[in-house]
């Protein structure tokens, strides 16, 4: 079929302003893509977990106890909804691994040595299962494994109950329940030291005096049970054993992360496209309204033709609707690219047998779809407003604009004025609705910026002031059981030790009305050195005498606040269950936590001083001959090194949040110079015209184009202060969205981040700036002069 | 709108196309009112060629534009082959214009991105029964410069372009402002030979603005306008052609 001439028109006119049609689409992309990668890797994670859940049969309840008889199983099993019960040993030993100067952490599971588990399967990667008949030998964790690129066969050494015992990895293997795993008290995984191994029961529970017992339970439901129900009756049933309160799947730790990240991915995969689709739709505006006020002659023609409104609109929407579809094709195909590199992140630290991109043809079709409604929306108003042009018009010569003396020229100033700065001023002030939104076109741009830069620095900030004002000391170590505090003369005697500050964390579940949390209450002295809770804000917290401080979002959680009472119900011990008053909140920035003054929380728990672990100042030159020392401690569990964490975090962050950030900070410049090249080249091709005309009466190329650029300049000057408002709009707006129990961004607004966003405008202004001039400096005076566009 | 009566090519003079009666315009511009038209009444044959004369401001182009549909009247009533314009919304408006009136701007009005064929079909494409746009170029001899863009026509050229593309919808009148006003002498000729040419060959009523009065000669009718009111109405006895007028 031949296209109409009017779709050729159409075509042509694409083609003549390929530059600006171009710099349109790839801010659409931009948006696009963001919305395509984020979407579907929501899409691909969610998908990946349930089919492995399903397959792997992840439990629904999980349940830990001090020790419990292995008869208590029938009578678990007996509860009403409970379809499966498995049961275990689980647990946690200091581990000595070759090539490893610090010691590791290494969480022992039971599995029995005929068939496989019921509940939380693992899924063999290479290796066999262990035999029964030898105590030594475990199945691995992978990424333990590959992060030391240990073989099958490799021993390691676990420190238990005071002896040093041979492990032979004779397996290697993924676990449902360890999907993300992180060393109790770190932040971000460490899969060096860091091991899950699961171990043939009998052998395991020999070790540890659990014959004929164990000490963690986790259940699968039948379809139509009531979890809280059922939760409430294993708990009845484990409580003389020492229960610490089942858990549903919903607040398992490695399934709450990845939890979490879903929930981060649908919220960045909506917010972030929908700014840069508002932009692409308020630039396409902008840029539509003008291409369409140089067509002006063009459309009264096309009406005194006979052409109806309705049809020129269309006319002019398909052209919107044409960049949108390439936006599209374009944005697709680099969410794509962004969507791989995103998930080969995602398998560095999320463990799933196989997590590969899968781009759904509903994310793409809603992707097509939002490109063009936003075009289509930017395009509107621009549409309509200039096929309102009377017909009659085209019947009659251009009109001069009418033109006024700005409202700064006074007099005096007037006569301190060039020309050229005169006609910049009068230009601005012609139309001002067209001068604002240029404004605030480049302000977005800036603002996106702003966002990015601010959120890198926030998370680099994060990251200091949690080390060097939360939490100050060089290590952290953990013990077994609670000791007393004659312990903590041990420890300051340990070489290299210059300080230490005693901790004491009690499990327990935090009650509040319905909603519950467990998690640990942190004793912690009256005026702690160390280890100290830490305001957003960084303002440092006392833990109170008078009850609770909580985190702010716990406290959000649990909807109390100061002055209320909340249930706390011991999971350890005696168990006992008190009211406690809600002293303070602290605004805090990683997990949920809780902090009562240490005198206090002995006496609530009616103990003696017993510490469960310490912080240390230690010696950096005598870090090694420490470690040496700890290695050798059967009392403790877990040891980590605060150089340690913060080298793990900061390459997990680097890693992770690093390249979305990038995309977001080349995103932005894309939007910025978008928009100046826009404004720039719609400035040119009006005043063509006219500039040819100063041309022609002697004015050089340079001073033509400090007419045109000048105005850009003040154009970007004044967007530069509105761009770092609404920059700071949309950071609070992003931090807010992206908070999650497991960490919030602090609200960063320095001034460098607002020079860097504004310096990166100011580049891509000069840039289009160039390339227009590039232009300029082609005029064909006589043509332009002859031509009566 | 009515249809278009049948009438054999060639005939001068029959029953008028456009009848306008006490027709008025007032612009209104700022606190001032500029009555553009007043009060005027007039008839125009059918087939015949009218020349339209006075000096700038004397409210031709706005006669036009009534009799177009482009403008609308302030009071007065203007008959389409006896049909109320003065009544028509927008919508009858362009209905009227993309079916009954061809249109030749002072300045051509191309659209520059598309060819002389392309300008010309953008009108061909949206009417019933219109010539092919080939067919509209040869009449003004403009056959050998089919896919040439405005930007390589002279300015003669795109003129005629702009006669072919407002005749090839076979129109009932083709109004003309100021055809000639940026052409000179004799590429001025050749573009009103191409408007008579239609004229005769297409039976098609022609309006030509001017203030050229030596266009006069080769017209039916001649129409002086003066500060919104005629000033004189004659009839030519015998017409010049394009190539006979004394400029």
């Amino acid at each position: 079929m031949v296209p109409s001439a009017l779709n050729r028109k159409l075509l042509r006119d694409l083609v003549a302003m390929r530059g600006q049609a171009l710099a349109i689409a790839c801010v659409i992309a931009a948006g696009i893509a963001m919305f395509v990668a984020y979407l579907s890797n929501f899409g691909s994670l969610e998908n990946t977990r349930q089919a492995y859940y399903e397959r792997q049969r992840f439990a629904d309840v999980f349940a830990t106890v001090t020790r419990a008889p292995a008869r208590l199983r029938d009578r678990i099993a007996a509860i009403p909804g409970v379809s499966v019960v498995e049961t275990r040993v689980v647990a946690d030993v200091v581990l000595d691994v070759p090539g490893l100067d610090e010691p590791a952490t290494g969480r022992l599971l039971s599995v029995p040595a005929a068939g496989r588990p019921r509940l939380n399967d693992l899924h063999m990667r290479s290796g066999r299962w262990v035999s029964a008949d030898r105590a030594d030998e475990v199945i691995a964790s992978e990424a333990f494994v590959e992060a030391h690129g240990f073989a099958l066969g490799t021993r390691i050494y676990a420190v238990i109950n005071g002896r040093r015992r041979a492990l032979t990895i004779v397996g290697v293997a993924l676990s449902p329940e360890y999907v993300y795993s992180i060393r109790p008290g770190e932040l971000v995984p460490d899969p060096k030291r860091f091991a899950i191994l699961w171990m043939e029961h009998d052998s395991l529970a020999s070790v540890f005096d659990m014959e004929g017992a164990f000490n963690e339970v986790s259940l699968g439901l039948a379809r139509d049970a009531s979890a809280d129900a059922v939760i409430a009756d294993l708990d009845r049933l484990l409580e003389p054993y020492g229960g610490r309160g089942a858990i549903r799947r919903a607040q398992q730790f490695s399934n709450w992360s990845v939890e979490n990240e879903l929930t981060q991915l649908r919220t960045f995969g909506f917010f972030v496209p929908l700014i840069f689709l508002l932009v692409a739709a308020f630039v396409l505006n902008i840029a539509l309204t003008r291409a369409l006020a140089l067509q002006r002659p063009q459309l009264a023609a096309l009406k005194a033709l006979g052409y109806s409104n309705r049809e020129l609109a269309w006319h002019y929407i398909k052209w919107a609707l044409v960049i949108a579809g390439a936006g599209a094709v374009l944005g697709i195909a680099l969410g794509i690219w962004l969507g791989s590199a995103m998930l080969r992140l995602y398998n560095l630290y999320f463990k799933f047998p196989l997590l590969a991109f899968d781009l759904s043809a509903g994310v793409m079709l809603a992707a097509v779809g939002i490109a063009l409604a936003s075009a289509a929306i930017g395009a509107f108003s621009a549409v309509i407003r200039a096929v309102r042009v009377s017909p009659a018009e085209a019947m009659r010569p251009e009109i001069p604009i009418r033109y006024r003396h700005s409202a700064i020229e006074t007099a005096w100033v007037r006569r301190r004025l060039s020309t050229t700065t005169r006609m910049i001023l009068r230009n601005l002030e012609r139309q001002p609705v067209r001068a604002l939104t240029t404004i605030v076109g480049i302000a977005f741009a800036a603002a996106i910026l702003q966002v990015g830069f601010s959120l890198l620095d926030a998370m680099d900030r994060l990251m200091t002031n949690q080390f060097s004002v939360a939490e100050r000391q060089d290590m952290t170590i953990t013990f077994v059981e609670p000791l007393s505090p004659a312990a903590r003369f041990a420890v300051s005697r340990l070489p290299g030790v210059l300080r230490v500050e005693s901790e004491r964390i009690v499990p327990v579940r935090l009650r509040a009305g319905h909603r519950v949390r467990t998690l640990g209450i942190t004793g912690l002295p009256p005026d702690p050195d160390l280890k100290r809770p830490m305001n957003r804000d960084l303002r440092v917290m006392r833990p109170s005498r008078e009850g609770l401080v909580l985190s702010a979002i716990l406290a959000r959680v649990l909807a109390v606040a100061p002055g209320d009472v909340v249930t706390v119900e011991v999971l350890v011990g005696s168990q006992p269950t008190r009211e406690v008053r809600v002293a303070g909140v602290v605004d805090d920035i990683f997990g949920i936590s809780a902090y009562m003054e240490l005198d206090q929380l002995h006496s609530f728990l009616r103990e003696d001083a017993l510490l469960s672990g310490a912080s240390l100042i230690i010696d950096p030159a005598r870090e090694r001959e420490l470690t040496r020392a700890l290695k050798q401690q059967p009392a403790l569990s877990g040891i980590a090194a605060k150089h340690v964490v913060l080298e793990n975090f900061r390459k997990t962050m680097a890693e992770n949040m690093g390249l979305m950030l990038t995309f977001n900070v080349a995103f932005a410049g894309v939007i910025a110079f978008g928009v100046v090249y826009n404004a720039a080249r719609v400035s040119l091709s009006e005043r063509s015209r006219e500039l040819a005309s100063l041309r022609v009466l002697g004015f050089t190329r340079a001073e033509i184009s400090i007419i045109l650029l000048g105005e850009l300049a003040i154009l970007t000057l004044m967007a530069l202060p509105v761009g770092a408002v609404i920059g700071h709009v949309l950071t609070a707006l992003l931090v807010r969205a992206s908070e999650s129990e497991i960490y919030r961004f602090p609200m960063s607004l320095t001034p460098r981040m607002v020079a860097l966003s504004a310096l990166t405008v100011v580049v891509a202004s000069i840039v289009s700036g160039l390339l227009v001039r590039r232009r300029l400096d082609r005029l064909d005076l006589v043509g332009v002069l002859k031509l009566r566009e | 709108m009515p249809s278009e009566p049948d009438r054999p090519a060639g005939t001068p003079v029959g029953p008028p196309v456009f009848e306008t009666v006490g027709l008025t315009k007032i612009y209104t511009m700022g606190e001032v009112e500029v009555a553009a038209l007043r009060a005027v009444d007039l008839r125009f044959e059918a087939g015949a060629l009218i020349v339209l004369l006075g000096p700038s401001g004397s409210g031709k182009s706005t006669l036009l534009n009534i009799l177009g549909g482009l403008d609308v009247a302030t009071s007065g009533t203007v008959l389409y082959n006896g049909v109320d314009l003065t009544a028509a919304d927008d919508a009858a408006l362009t209905a009227y214009r993309r079916r009954h009136v061809g249109f030749v701007f002072q300045f051509y009005n191309l659209i520059p991105s598309l060819t002389a064929r392309e300008n010309v079909a953008l009108v061909t494409e949206i009417v019933d029964h219109p010539m092919r746009p080939e067919e509209a170029l040869a009449l003004v001899d403009l056959g050998h410069r089919l896919d040439h863009f405005p930007a390589q026509l002279s300015g003669g050229e795109q003129q005629r372009v702009a006669i072919a593309r407002a005749i090839a919808k076979r129109p009932s009148a083709l109004l003309c402002d100021e055809p000639t006003g940026a052409l000179d002498l004799a590429t001025g000729v050749v573009v009103l030979e191409a408007l008579a040419r239609a004229n005769r060959e297409l039976g098609t009523t022609t309006i030509v603005i001017t203030h050229n009065a030596s266009i006069a000669s080769m017209a039916d009718m001649v129409v002086r306008l003066a500060d919104g009111q005629i000033a004189s109405v004659e009839h030519n006895v015998t017409k010049l052609s394009a190539r006979e007028l004394i400029w």
